[in-house]
């Protein structure tokens, strides 16, 4: 047959655009495709994700560059007859700017793309995540080749050393530095393992890695098992990731088909084996010790170190446990070598970040930017800013074990050691982003009872301290806050820090302590004045209708569920507060013009004159409005 | 299937990346064959065919072959734009599979452009 292929339309299958719909879209374009004739032109590629996740179901289309968004079946007929057939790109699939209108055909010009750098995702949108040859065809596994053919373990270890490649799961521990602890035990079997059991909410660096390219983390795995003399790996990927899972096992099973897995790598002496163990999403996992129990088949709890898993770990035996991005950036860095990775990023930490950045941001997705970036060009220039032009509040990064970042400090750049000096963490790169409704002290809340459920309970100070933690918070939030809980709270969070063992609770009081480092009036106000500046404390909060606002057109009153507003035709409507559930969704029906429904809280709610009974509008207005002269 | 070697390995990568060329985006140039409703009526899809079996042959892959919508002329179509990397672009009216053919031999792959077929050379000025 001949080779007539001139389009190919790179449809982005990661877990979010599938859950929107990606391979219906694909099925459609197939179909339609089919109907124009155009089968042999333009070929679908399901491809991993994209990245830019808030406007799936997405693709590109290639050689063009031009970036589709929000794709519906609907839209498909008409894009191949348009676009495919007759050249004419279709403007309203496009990405349009918030704030905009004018839309952005090219990804390159897309502001979310630009400031990126991929070395990590490099392969992302380009490869069919189950093909092999196509991560061959983008110089896949010639890393491993360099290495079994001109290289000795001792010399991996040391040009990973020489990069400055540094752990991606949280920690930011030394990479070559582990692996050389591993190289000199004497005792075998030696074990790697890659760690993908990605816990925090809103993040998912790992598992797109494993969707987009999992080869990229088989030759990681592979050099660094052969760097630290071990024969066999373990990928553990928690059970929630099926898509992660299936491509992954896809992956391995071609692997092993080309001799790149197995005995005998590449026609070499060396063999390697990856095996699948899949957790069941226990947050506890990602720490390393539980991790090991739980492929033990044990319950998975912490223990103490030393001895280090490089040391002692799988079965007793010597074990390397690296994060998978961590591992995806080897490959690159033997093929390019140390200097060039150690020229990426900032004086301590070298190469690039992958993050999810989620939360109230315009471009929500994940973006692989280079270490040394400041939050504002994050959250401002790829994020796009915050909708509906809020104030930005802060950014919680490291998940649960990280903590907020305020306004005052955007400017400062990303790396391990100024995000530890504002009170917070790289962890795995979730990024989570707060505007101006946002409430820190529901914040904190919100990841202690994370943390709190999460606690696998073998430490009193993790286990009973999350526990008071989160009922100060708790109490704080309901307007039943008292003089000293600032201080009670600080105190116990450092003693939750000192006292636990691993790391989740030794991170756990990290959100509890930078919110009250940087909004300590905020606390102050739930506290002193019953007051919750955000809005968000249910307890601290009333809805109340302006009389000299409400029109009295019934809408709210059809629309509350509990049936706390009272009130006739244009008549003011009144809200019985003690039947009131607060649930805000009087003032969404409430129409922009009249917004009569104001949200108080603190001293407002005393001031407020509360109508007790029904008044027509005309006569409020005969009575209130001032008299014309 | 047997055991891979590091060259049979860099073979492989060789072919595959034939298949991905597309996705590549280095391009000393592209083709852009004028799609609109008096293209296609004209005879673009033909034009379109005949030059696909070109690049076919060739196995070129440094041309980025695209379509695009109405050059504004719809008398003198088909037409195609030539846009070579340092040179103005060229418009090339009227054209049958065979005349596609001989611009895709004579002036993409050798460089020369064939005056007799050429409508302009150079665009119109963007506003």
């Amino acid at each position: 047959m001949a080779e007539k292929k001139r389009i190919e339309l790179m449809v982005c299958t990661g877990t979010g655009c599938f859950a929107g719909g990606a391979y219906q879209i694909i099925d459609e374009l197939k179909k339609e495709l089919e109907l124009f004739g155009l089968k042999e032109e333009v070929t679908v590629v399901a491809t991993g994700c994209n990245g830019f996740c808030g406007q799936g179901p997405l693709m590109v289309v290639l050689p063009d560059n031009i970036f589709y968004g929000w794709l519906e079946t609907k839209d498909i007929h008409h894009l191949v007859e348009e676009h495919f057939l007759k050249g004419r790109p279709v403007k309203k699939l496009m990405f349009i700017p918030p704030e905009q209108k004018e839309p952005l055909p090219l990804i390159s010009d897309i502001p979310f793309f630009k400031k990126q750098l991929l070395i990590v995702l490099r392969n992302k949108g380009i490869i069919d995540p189950e093909k092999i040859t196509d991560y061959i065809a983008r110089d896949g596994y010639l890393a491993i080749s360099k290495v079994l053919s001109s290289m000795n373990p001792i010399d991996v270890v040391n040009e990973i050393l020489k990069s400055g490649l540094r752990g991606r799961g949280g920690a930011g521990f030394p990479t070559g530095r582990k692996w050389q602890v591993a190289s000199q035990q004497s005792k075998s079997p030696k074990y790697l393992i890659a760690n993908c059991d990605e816990g925090d909410p809103g993040a998912y660096m790992d598992r797109s890695v494993l969707e987009s390219d999992p080869h990229s983390v088989i030759e990681g795995m592979t050099i660094a098992g052969y760097a630290i003399g071990s024969t066999n790996g373990f990928i553990y990927v928690r059970t929630e990731y099926p898509l992660a899972i299936k491509r992954m096992r896809i992956a391995i099973e071609q692997a092993q088909e080309y001799g790149l897995l197995g005995k005998n790598i590449l026609g070499t002496n060396f063999n390697f084996e990856i095996e699948i163990r899949e957790g069941s999403g226990a947050f506890v996992c990602g720490e390393e010790t539980s991790l090991i129990h739980s492929i033990e088949g044990n319950i998975p709890e912490p223990r103490q170190r030393p001895p280090f898993p490089a040391q002692e770990g799988l079965w007793g035996c010597p074990t390397v446990i690296n994060n998978v991005e961590t591992l995806a950036n080897v490959p690159v860095i033997i093929s390019r070598g140390a200097d060039w990775f150690s020229n990426i990023g900032t004086e301590t930490s070298k190469g690039t970040k992958i993050f999810s950045l989620v939360g109230k941001i315009n471009n929500t997705g994940l973006i692989e930017v280079p270490m040394g970036i400041t939050l504002r060009e994050v959250v401002y220039e790829i994020g796009g800013g915050i909708p509906k032009d809020k104030k930005f509040k802060a950014v919680q990064t490291g998940g649960p074990s990280g903590g907020c970042i305020p306004a005052e400090l955007l400017d400062s750049p990303i790396d391990f050691e100024s995000l530890q000096k504002a009170g917070s963490m790289m962890g795995s790169g979730g990024m989570i982003v707060m505007d101006e409704d946002t409430c820190v002290v529901d914040v904190a809340k919100f990841f202690i009872q994370f943390t709190n459920d999460e606690s696998c309970g073998k430490c009193v100070s993790c286990r009973d301290g999350s526990d008071a933690l989160l009922e100060v918070l708790t109490r704080i939030s309901n307007g039943e806050g008292m003089d000293g809980d600032v201080e009670f709270l600080t105190e116990l969070a450092e003693s939750v820090k000192d006292a636990s063992m691993c790391g989740l609770g030794q991170t756990l009081p990290n959100p509890v302590l930078s919110t009250i480092r940087y909004f300590k009036e905020e606390y102050e106000a739930h506290i002193k004045e019953k007051r919750c500046p955000a809005l968000v404390c249910r307890n601290l909060i009333e809805y109340y209708i302006d009389p000299n606002k409400c029109v009295g057109c019934l809408l709210c009153i059809k629309t509350c569920p509990t049936e706390a507003i009272k009130g006739e035709s244009k008549h003011i409507h009144i809200i019985d507060q003690e039947k009131c559930s607060k649930c805000g969704q009087c003032m969404e029906v409430c129409p922009p013009k009249i917004s009569a429904i104001l949200k108080i809280t603190g001293k407002d709610i005393n001031n407020m004159v509360q109508l007790t009974e029904l008044i027509s509008c005309k006569e409020w207005k005969k009575e209130h409005e001032p008299a014309h002269s | 299937m047997p055991k891979l070697t590091i060259d049979d390995l860099k073979k492989i990568r060789d072919d595959s990346r034939k298949e991905l060329y597309l996705r590549e985006g280095n391009y000393r140039g592209k083709v852009i064959v004028h799609m609109g409703t008096c293209g296609i009526a004209a005879g673009a899809r033909e034009i379109v065919n005949a030059l696909l079996d070109e690049f076919d042959k060739r196995k070129l892959t440094d041309i980025m072959f695209t379509t695009s919508g109405c050059a504004g002329l719809c008398s003198e179509e088909p037409m195609i734009t030539v846009e070579i990397e340092g040179a103005a672009p060229v418009k090339y009216r009227k054209l049958t599979p065979d005349k596609a053919k001989r611009i895709f031999n004579e002036h993409i792959i050798g460089g020369k452009v064939i005056t007799d077929f050429v409508l302009g050379v150079g665009s119109e000025r963007v506003g």
